[in-house]
């Protein structure tokens, strides 16, 4: 199917010598974090927001962290988005190219929602011509082809979420973060965007690192769930979720796995109290 | 048919639907009527307050010239606005009132293209270099305080009354301006865009092509704004003071009316600055509603 390939540059060409890092190998780790610390400020006011936190995310998995706040879900993203250095440890994506969505859809609201993908194009050196094509089959698979002209306030904010999708898609990224995307959206609405995401990742075979601090949501997307302490940021638990066939957010093994994870975070929570 | 679905497809059908549904409900309608009464009250609307305006100047001008103040009506020296008018229609019979407006219209061009663009370059440099800002950003603001008016003895002493003299004046007046506006929207460029424009790859020169100068040209506008308006303040001004000769202007007509106690014939040439002015405004004003619609930053009432 067209819209499912992905654009990669002419052996040679200037945007690939521009702009790629040799492709991964498989089977790797997509993402290797060891023992990443962050500190804010000096001395004795100094914060640790993360904690020498290890976490390796596999080629094709989808993880999600959770954590109450405070515990540098945030920083974590920014670290590995390479926005934000960490004081000590390492970040490993092997060559990986790392798109990231937050919270708000940081749209630039003077575009149209295909010129918003076209601009992330446009900074991979896609060559005009394909620019549009492209933008357009990567919006009509967010379902928005029919609102391409549309400008970011004239659309829905689930819809802006998914434009935003459509151009961290075009970023053409292997790991995707997400800092809680869909945080700022009413239920059902999430719900939909849920099926959809699943859907994109598998087709594309990308590796995600999704923050939430709704632990059904994490239940319900993630192959693996991680469960951060706060103030530092640290490891304490991981889930592995089998996949079993289809979930939704109202299944029984979400709602276990859930109340699950819940109990651990007031765990967590009570040990600040 | 659902018989000959596969239940993959029948579930990503369900789902496409079911999204398609959702975004059609939250838009709701999204239709303009663009029917003929729905445009004529639209018309009117617009129309109204300017009748409104020049009903009350016409009004005002009548009361003052009915009270005879200092007995000046009596002795001819106020006129109605009836006559008033009629002097306006009797100069623009004449082709020394539009070499005027020619000229005066162009220095405003030039003088103004000119803060423009020394402006512009200043506010970028400045915005880009942080150590600049620091020392020049107080000079800057400090030259916006001083009225520009109290340039032109420095700039008939450097310039002597040409015209030289009276563009240095308004490029002072309107450039700081100008460069403040184009400050002001880099430091308004929201931090969150620029992680995203980071993250997107957009560096350097691209950074600053593709999102900061998009992102602050709501407030260029307004910088460029207000930069005419002192620029056309300080045209008035120096073609008042600045006389130069066998150079016809509006402000060499407003002379000739006081040098003869021409108080209708001033009050025409006031008339004419006075539109050159509105129309002018009108545009930047035009110009930033159709910025700010497409950006979605009018209210429902402001839109329509």
């Amino acid at each position: 199917m067209n819209v499912l390939q992905r654009y990669r540059p002419e052996p040679g060409s200037a945007a690939e010598l521009n702009g790629r890092r040799p492709r991964p190998a498989a089977g790797e780790a997509a993402v290797r974090l060891t023992d990443i610390t962050k500190v804010y400020g000096r001395g004795p006011a100094a914060v640790h927001a993360i904690d020498r936190l290890s976490l390796t995310v596999d080629e094709g998995e989808f993880v999600c962290i959770v954590g109450a706040s405070g515990c540098g879900k945030s920083t974590l993203l920014s670290i590995v988005a390479g926005l934000d250095t960490p004081t000590a440890g390492q970040v490993e994506t092997a060559g990986r190219r790392v798109a990231i969505m937050f919270q708000e859809p940081a749209l630039f609201p003077w575009l149209t929602a295909r010129r918003n993908v076209e601009l992330a194009l446009r900074a991979l050196r896609v060559p005009r011509e394909e620019r549009k094509r492209r933008a357009l089959e990567l919006l009509d698979s967010v379902h928005l082809a029919d609102f391409a002209d549309k400008r970011p306030h004239e659309l829905s904010g689930g819809m802006r979420q998914r434009a935003a999708l459509a151009r961290a898609l075009a970023q053409d990224a292997d790991v995707l973060l997400m800092d809680e995307p869909f945080g700022a959206l009413d239920a059902m609405t999430r719900d939909l965007l849920h099926d959809e995401l699943e859907r994109i990742c598998s087709e594309r075979s990308l590796s995600v690192l999704f923050v939430t601090h709704n632990v059904r949501e994490a239940a319900r997307l993630g192959d693996r769930v991680v469960l951060l302490s706060s103030r530092p940021g640290r490891v304490i638990e991981q889930y592995d979720v089998p996949r079993t066939g289809p979930r939704r957010i109202d299944s029984a093994s979400v709602a276990t796995l859930a109340s699950q994870i819940t109990d651990r975070l007031r765990e967590e929570m009570r040990r600040h109290g | 048919m659902a018989s000959t679905q596969t239940p993959a497809s029948a579930d990503a059908a369900s789902q496409n639907s079911a999204i398609a549904g959702l975004d059609s409900l939250e838009l709701g309608d999204l239709t303009k009527s663009r029917e003929p009464a729905r445009i004529a009250r639209k018309v009117w609307s617009a129309t109204w307050p300017k009748l409104l305006a020049i009903g009350l100047v016409l009004g005002a001008w009548q009361l003052f010239y009915l009270s005879n103040f200092h007995g000046d009506t009596d002795s001819g020296l106020v006129n109605g606005p009836g006559a008033g008018l009629a002097n306006l229609w009797d100069q623009a019979q004449h082709v020394q009132l539009w070499q005027a407006i020619g000229n005066t219209v162009r220095t405003a061009v030039i003088g103004y293209l000119l803060a423009m663009l020394i402006g512009s370059i200043l506010g970028a440099v400045v915005s880009r270099i942080p150590p600049l800002r620091a020392a020049t950003g107080s000079i800057i603001s400090g030259l916006q305080t001083m009225p520009s008016i109290a340039w032109f003895p420095f700039a008939i002493i450097l310039f002597g009354t040409t015209q030289s003299a009276i563009l240095f004046v308004m490029v002072l007046g309107a450039a700081p301006s100008i460069a403040n506006g184009l400050i002001t929207g880099v430091d308004y460029t929201p931090p969150l865009l620029l992680r995203a424009g980071r993250t997107m790859g957009l560096r350097g020169i691209s950074l600053y092509r593709h999102l900061i100068l998009p992102a602050s040209l709501p407030a260029y506008l307004a910088g460029l704004k207000q930069g005419w308006a002192f620029a056309w303040r300080s045209l008035m001004a120096g073609q008042l003071l600045v006389i130069i000769v066998g150079n016809l202007s509006l402000g060499v007509l407003l002379n000739n009316a006081q040098d003869n106690q021409d108080l209708t014939g001033a009050i025409s040439i006031m008339i004419v600055i006075l539109v050159i002015g509105i129309v002018v405004d009108a545009i930047f004003s035009k110009t930033d509603l159709v910025v700010r619609r497409r950006r979605g930053l009018l209210t429902e009432a402001q839109s329509t």
